[in-house]
């Protein structure tokens, strides 16, 4: 049988064993509409609650009711951006976010944009950090948001979201992260943080795909984005997907009971992976920051060939990987992350997101890298770049 | 997203890689795009047909498959004939392509008509000599 190793957990995974046994019964066993007043409904509602008080524990909420579900992270991205926008539109129509967020921020941005709102897009180092002094001079008086990642998806630098809100609290300022693929990678703490809102995802950490939600600390103001029902405390309309939330609730606490365990071997089948690809392939660029950065993830870029053959020429051989990431992969454009970066064009289209995802084993590593190898001399055998020496 | 076609021209290209006695190469496309197409070709000098054609290109799946089927269309044309070939026939061959990946096939023609015109500016240099 064909080998197959997946390595882009960060553009999705698996539904785990344990997942799937909480969900299954609310497919068919308990289907009544959580909103609905007798005891269907009353069962649903209390399956509903248990993933909601499992989402605020693991993120160490004050309450489960600052937790909406939502269809997932795009539009727990889009909701807060522009919900919260548009509430606050009275004192100010500033926003602040980063060069390098998920297109779900920086297009909600763009959306904004035409209604009227200003938004400043910081740059960030060659490591794919956001300066503290960058973001202190940004701010104007009429900031009312500022919302920056948590963990980047294409190259997984970790910013410094403690400080950057923090910044945003001296100066009157409401602050939002894009959590997604942060939760299960780094701790997160709500309170400690002084996170205000953030976007969280199901799919990226073995949950169901189709199912995320808004975490919205209690007092902060915030618009609908979908309208139609007294559901989400008359904040989110649309029947509850009770099986993908109830997988969702589950998902988040098993993150955050094994991150310890998941980290500490992701870690080492990193280091190891890096440690073979630079001894065994010349001419690469391991992207990102060298030390503040999640394990799972890893950004390389190949002189000389173009990422899409690589991809292609992998998968042929059963192995997985992205370029840039999923989202944007129909796109000609070099990642606009890589190019925030600095990195230039002509070299940024030859980078792999290996994402590793918790069952991994050296096995899979040794298989990748002995691909790899063969396919970098294939494509580097027939391209007409030659590297200077 | 590519036919099977693509895909096995691609995987195992049947012009890769230079040729000995080249006397024309054309090059298109920029690194900072994610494609440059090289084109070898040896040319009868009597007779003007292309004897051999052969291929290096760095991009996509789509763009070494477009390169490698340029080299088999124009193979034995004269190179009249062969800056008749377009890249809808280079497309022909490969069944179909993703459409934004049409202009992989341009520049597959592009490389054609550059190769050539390398071979009749050296051509004319000769001449006058």
């Amino acid at each position: 049988m064909e080998r197959k190793v997946y390595l882009d957990n960060a553009a999705t995974t698996y539904v785990s064993s344990e997942v799937l046994a909480e969900m299954l019964p609310c497919l068919n066993g308990v289907y009544g509409n959580p909103n609905s007043l007798h005891s269907f409904g009353r069962d649903a509602m209390a399956i509903v609650d248990k993933a909601r008080d499992r989402v605020a524990k693991a993120i160490n909420a004050k309450t489960a009711n600052e937790i909406y579900f939502t269809s997932g992270g795009t539009e727990a991205d889009n909701w807060a951006l522009k919900g919260i926008a548009r509430a606050y539109s009275n004192k100010g129509k500033h926003i602040i976010t980063s060069s390098i967020e998920h297109h779900a921020v920086l297009d909600s941005c763009k959306a904004l944009e035409k209604e009227g709102f200003e938004v400043t897009y910081l740059p960030v180092d060659k490591y794919g950090m956001v300066d503290l002094a960058e973001l202190i001079h940004a701010i104007r008086k009429d900031t009312i948001l500022i919302s920056i990642m948590a963990v980047n998806n294409e190259v997984g630098t970790i910013q410094n979201i403690k400080a950057i809100a923090k910044t945003a609290h001296e100066n009157g300022i409401i602050f939002h992260t894009d959590a997604v693929q942060a939760i299960g990678a780094v701790k997160i703490n709500v309170q400690d943080m002084e996170i205000d809102a953030m976007s969280m995802s199901a799919h990226k950490i073995y949950g169901p795909k189709g199912c995320g939600a808004l975490y919205l600390k209690s007092g902060i103001r915030i618009e609908n984005l979908v309208n139609g029902g007294a559901q989400e405390r008359a904040k989110r309309g649309g029947t509850l997907n009770v099986p993908a939330i109830a997988g969702f609730g589950k998902a988040i606490e098993i993150a955050s009971r094994d991150i310890i365990a998941n980290q500490q071997k992701l870690k080492v089948i990193r280091e190891y992976f890096i440690k073979e690809l630079k001894s065994k392939i010349d001419y690469i660029h391991i992207n990102g920051h060298p030390h503040q950065k999640i394990n799972g993830t890893v950004s390389v870029t190949f002189e000389m060939i173009e990422g899409e053959s690589i991809l292609m020429l992998l998968d042929l051989a059963g192995i997985a990987v992205s370029t840039a990431s999923a989202c944007t992969s129909m796109s000609l454009e070099p990642s606009h992350v890589l190019k925030a970066m600095g990195i230039p064009d002509e070299i940024a289209h030859g980078t792999i997101r290996f994402s590793f995802g918790k069952d991994i084993s050296k096995n899979d590593v040794d298989y990748t890298i002995e691909k790899l190898v063969e396919v970098v001399e294939k494509l580097r055998g027939i391209s007409p770049l030659k590297k200077k020496k | 997203m590519y036919t099977k076609k693509v895909i096995s021209r691609f995987e195992n290209p049947k012009n890769a890689g230079s040729i000995k006695g080249a006397n024309a190469t054309g090059t298109v496309g920029n690194p900072a795009c994610g494609d440059i197409m090289k084109l070898y070709l040896k040319i009868n000098e009597e007779t003007g047909v292309i004897e051999n054609a052969s291929f290096k290109t760095f991009g996509c799946a789509a763009a070494i498959a477009s390169t490698d089927v340029a080299c088999d269309l124009i193979k034995g044309k004269t190179i009249d004939d062969a800056l008749k070939v377009t890249n809808k026939q280079v497309v022909d061959v490969l069944g179909e392509l993703p459409p934004h990946k049409i202009h992989c096939s341009v520049l597959a023609e592009e490389a054609i008509e550059s190769a050539v015109n390398d071979y009749l500016k050296k051509k004319k240099k000769k001449d006058k000599k």
